[in-house]
C-alpha cells in the first residue's frame, strides 16, 4: 500500500539524517575519556566558576562513585562505560556543521516540511550555523528586551553562575540534590549548561519562554541543567524542545531540571522531546535519563508539567511535584509514544506534604511496531498532608501485536483524610474503528491519526497553542505505517 | 441501461466458513432493494463485502458498480466512490469531534472528484442544515464520534452522514433495529429524501416494520446465503405474515 511505502520512505531519512549527525570530529579542546576529579576540576575551571560550584560538583562526583546504576526500570540496553565518555567539548565550531541548508539532506528538509518548521528554524534544527540565519537574532534580540523590562531573568546556565551566584548558590540542588540518584549525581559532577530563568515577585513573564530564543547556548550538550525559580505571585510558562528532530552526537543524555515556585507563583513547563530514536531494527538512538522535579515551596503555588515524548530509544523520565507549600498544586500530564523497539518507562511522582493539596495525572501511552510503554507513578500522602487530593488517569493505546504497554502505580496514604482516585485503561485502535473511517472515505493514515489525536486531546490541550499543532504532526510523523 | 450495481454467484467465506453461497443480484439507479432474511442468514456479511471490509474471502463470482469491479477497490476507494454503508453498530471514536469526522471525509470525497475543499464555516452550514432536517440537537456539534450516543441518536448520525455525502449507492445495514417508531419515522424520512433516479439504495432489515416507511421496489429473501425468493412489496408483507419457516422450506 502507498501508505506503507511513504513510512519506509521517511524512516530512512530519518535515519540518513541521523547518521549525517553522529560523524564527529575530534577537537582540539576535548578532554580525554573518562571521569575523575581532575576531570571535574577542569570542567569547573573552564567555565570560570565560584568555588562554591567547584566544591559542589567535586561532592557530587564522590557521591556519584558510591553509586551504582539503576535497573528497576522496565528498559533493556547494553552496559554504558562511563569511563569511555568524554565530559568536556568547547562549543563546536561551525566548521563542522553544513555551511547552508542546500548542504543539508533534502530529505531531512522534507520532514521540516511536514512537521511545519519555519524556515528560519530549519537551518538551526540541521545543524547549520546559526548566525548565518540573521533572521531569528533579530528576533532573539527584540525578545531579550521586553524580557528585561519586565525583570525576568532567562540566561543560559553558565551565564547565570557569573551574573547572579548568589540565586545558584540558594537554589542548585535544592529541588533535586546530588545525592537524589545516580543520573542526578553524574549530571550535578559535569553539566554543561542549560537555562535558568527567574521570575521576579509578582510578575507574569511577557512571554512564553523557549530555548530556542536562547541562541547563544545552542550546545547544550548531554548533561544539561535547568533551574527555573518563580518568585511570589509570578508567572511563567517554559517551552523545552522541538517537534523537529534534533542532530546529537552523544548517545547518553542525563538532564536535570529544578523548578521552584513560591507562595502563589505558577510554572507551566511544556516539553516537546524527539530525540533520535534508533532505527527500526533497534539499533543506535538517544538514551535520555532525566530527572525533572519542581517544588512547591510557596502556599497555593502550582507546578504543571506538560510532556509529549515521542524521541529517543529509552526514556527514564519521571517529572515530579514536591506539594510543600499548603493548598499547591502539581500536575502531570503526559503523551508517551513508542514504535519500532523504543522502550519508555515514564511517568511522575506526586509528594503531598501540605495541607490542602491537589494533584492530577493524566498519562497517555501509546505503543506501536516492538515498542514497549510503561507508566510508573507514585502518589505520596505525607502524615501532614490533611485534605490531600488526587486524580489520576492511565490509558494506553496499542498498535499491532508485538508491542506492549505497563501500568505501575503507587500509592502511600499516610493521612486517613486523602482522596485518591486512579483510573485505568487499555485500548487498541480496534478495527472496526478503522473501517468505519476507511468507509467514510478517510485514508487509513488519516483516521490513525485522528483516533491518536482524540486518545491524546486531554494531554494536547494542556499544551501551548503552536506547540499543540507542532506535537500533533509529530505523533502523526513518528506513528507513520504503524498501522494497515 | 447497465446496472448501477450487478453481484454476480458472488461466494464469500469467512474462515472456512462459507457464508455468501452464490448471490446474484441487479439493482438500477433509481431503485430501492430490500434485503430481508432471517438471523445468521448472510445479510451483513453481504453489505460488509460490499463496502470492503477485510476478514472476508471472496471464493467465487463477481461485483460490478458503475461498470467496474468493486472488489478490486479499497474500502476508502469505494467510499469515495459514492458507496455508503450505514452501520448496525456505529462505532465511537473517543475525542475526535463528530463534525471534524464528518469534515475529513467530505473533504475526502471533494479531493478525489477534483472538487475543492470546504472550510469549516461553509461546512458548519451544510450540517446544521442537515441536522436540523434530522431533528437532531445543536449539542451533537460538540460531540465525539457517536461516544455516550443513545441506540436511536447513532442510527441518525448514521442517515446525517449519508445525507452529507450523498452516496450513489447506499447500503444500510439494520438501520431499524433499536429505534422506536417516532425515530424510525426521522430515519425513513431522511433516506426517502435521497431517493432519485441517480441513486439506489440497499435496506438489509430484518423486520418489514422499516418498509412502511421506505417503500421498496424490490424484496429479496436471502437463506442460508442464497436469495430463496425474490419479489415486490407484497413479499414483504407475506414475511410478516407467515414468519421466515415457509421460505425456508421452499427453498430446502
Amino acid at each position: 500500500m502507498s501508505g506503507s511505502e511513504t513510512a519506509g520512505s521517511l524512516e530512512a531519512l530519518l535515519e540518513r539524517g541521523y547518521q549525517h549527525g553522529f560523524v564527529t570530529d575530534i577537537e582540539s579542546d576535548t578532554v580525554p575519556p573518562g571521569l575523575d576529579e581532575d576531570v571535574v576540576r577542569l570542567i569547573s575551571r573552564k567555565k570560570g566558576e565560584p568555588e562554591f560550584l567547584t566544591a559542589w560538583r567535586l561532592k557530587a562526583l564522590r557521591h556519584w562513585l558510591t553509586m551504582r546504576e539503576p535497573h528497576w526500570a522496565e528498559v533493556r540496553y547494553a552496559p554504558i562505560d562511563y569511563q569511555s565518555i568524554s565530559y568536556y567539548s568547547a562549543p563546536k565550531s561551525k566548521k563542522d556543521g553544513p555551511k547552508s541548508l542546500a548542504e543539508v539532506d533534502p530529505k531531512l528538509l522534507e520532514t521540516y516540511e511536514k512537521l511545519g518548521v519555519p524556515l528560519h528554524e530549519r537551518a538551526r534544527l540541521a545543524g547549520v550555523a546559526v548566525d548565518a540565519v540573521f533572521d531569528s537574532v533579530s528576533v532573539a534580540t527584540t525578545f531579550k528586551e521586553r524580557l528585561v523590562a519586565a525583570g525576568v531573568i532567562f540566561l543560559p546556565f553558565s551565564e547565570a553562575v557569573r551574573q547572579h551566584p548568589e540565586l545558584i548558590e540558594q537554589y542548585l540542588g535544592s529541588v533535586v540534590p546530588y545525592t537524589d540518584n545516580f543520573y542526578a549525581a553524574l549530571n550535578s559532577a559535569v553539566f554543561s549548561d542549560g537555562s535558568f530563568v527567574y521570575v521576579p515577585k509578582g510578575v507574569r513573564s511577557p512571554m512564553e519562554l523557549s530555548t530556542y530564543f536562547r541562541i547563544n547556548a545552542l550546545n547544550t550538550g548531554q548533561f544539561e541543567r535547568t533551574l527555573i525559580i518563580a518568585d511570589a505571585g509570578s508567572y511563567v510558562s517554559y517551552l523545552e524542545g522541538c517537534s523537529a528532530p534534533m542532530r546529537d552526537e552523544n548517545q547518553l543524555h542525563a538532564a536535570v531540571v529544578e523548578l521552584v515556585a513560591l507562595d502563589d507563583a505558577y510554572i507551566k513547563y511544556s516539553t516537546v522531546q524527539n530525540w533520535y530514536p534508533g532505527d527500526e531494527h533497534g539499533r543506535g538512538g538517544i538514551y535520555n535519563f532525566v530527572t525533572k522535579r519542581g517544588e512547591c515551596r510557596g502556599a497555593n503555588s502550582h507546578i504543571s508539567w506538560t510532556q509529549v515524548e515521542t524521541g529517543s530509544a529509552i526514556t527514564w523520565k519521571y517529572p515530579s511535584c514536591v506539594l510543600r507549600g499548603a493548598g499547591s498544586i502539581g500536575e502531570f500530564y503526559s503523551v508517551a509514544t513508542v514504535n519500532h523497539y523504543q522502550q519508555a518507562d515514564t511517568g511522575t511522582k506526586m509528594i503531598h506534604i501540605g495541607a490542602d493539596t491537589r494533584s492530577t495525572i493524566i498519562s497517555k501511552g501509546i505503543s506501536a511496531g516492538h515498542g514497549q510503554n510503561t507508566y510508573r507513578g507514585l502518589v505520596k500522602i505525607l502524615p501532614s498532608a490533611h485534605n490531600a487530593r488526587n486524580f489520576t488517569q492511565c490509558d494506553s493505546l496499542l498498535m499491532g501485536a508485538e508491542c506492549s504497554a505497563h501500568t505501575r502505580p503507587y500509592i502511600e496514604a499516610k493521612n486517613p483524610t486523602a482522596t485518591v482516585e486512579h483510573e485505568a485503561s487499555t485500548a487498541k485502535i480496534s478495527d472496526d474503528q478503522l473501517f468505519y473511517c476507511l468507509q467514510r472515505g478517510i485514508s487509513s493514515e488519516d483516521a490513525v491519526n485522528m483516533i491518536v489525536s482524540g486518545f491524546c486531546k486531554s494531554v494536547f490541550k494542556e499544551l501551548p497553542m503552536e506547540f499543540a499543532v507542532e506535537a500533533q504532526n509529530l505523533l502523526a510523523v513518528s506513528l507513520e505505517g504503524a498501522v494497515g | 441501461m447497465s446496472a448501477l450495481l450487478k453481484i454476480d454467484n458472488l461466494e464469500v467465506a469467512v474462515g472456512a466458513t462459507p457464508v455468501l453461497n452464490g448471490i446474484t443480484l441487479s439493482a438500477n439507479r433509481g431503485e430501492v432493494h430490500a434485503i430481508m432474511g432471517p438471523n445468521g442468514s448472510g445479510k451483513s456479511t453481504l453489505a460488509h463485502v460490499l463496502a470492503g471490509r477485510p476478514g472476508y474471502t471472496v471464493s467465487a463470482g463477481t461485483v460490478t458498480y458503475e461498470g467496474r469491479d468493486l472488489l478490486a477497490l479499497s474500502a476508502e476507494e469505494r467510499a469515495r466512490e459514492g458507496v455508503f454503508l450505514g452501520f448496525q453498530y456505529p462505532v465511537e471514536i473517543p475525542g475526535v469531534n463528530n463534525v471534524y469526522l464528518l469534515k475529513a471525509a467530505y473533504n475526502a470525497q471533494r479531493r478525489h472528484r477534483g472538487l475543492p475543499e470546504v472550510d469549516a464555516f461553509e461546512f458548519l452550514g451544510l450540517v446544521r442544515e442537515k441536522m436540523k432536517f434530522m431533528r437532531m440537537d445543536e449539542s451533537f456539534l460538540g460531540r465525539a464520534v457517536n461516544e455516550g450516543f443513545s441506540g436511536g441518536e447513532k442510527k441518525r448520525n448514521e442517515i446525517l452522514q449519508m445525507l452529507i455525502l450523498e452516496p450513489t449507492l447506499a447500503i444500510l445495514d439494520e438501520t431499524d433495529s433499536g429505534l422506536d417508531i417516532d425515530a424510525l419515522k426521522v430515519v425513513a424520512h431522511g433516506v426517502n429524501s435521497l431517493r432519485s433516479p441517480q441513486r439506489a439504495t440497499l435496506l438489509v432489515t430484518h423486520y418489514q416494520r422499516m418498509l412502511e416507511y421506505i417503500v421498496p421496489d424490490f424484496v429479496h429473501v436471502l437463506v442460508n446465503g442464497r436469495i430463496v425468493k425474490s419479489g415486490d412489496r407484497s413479499l414483504a408483507l407475506e414475511l410478516e405474515r407467515r414468519g421466515y419457516g415457509w421460505v425456508t422450506e421452499e427453498a430446502a
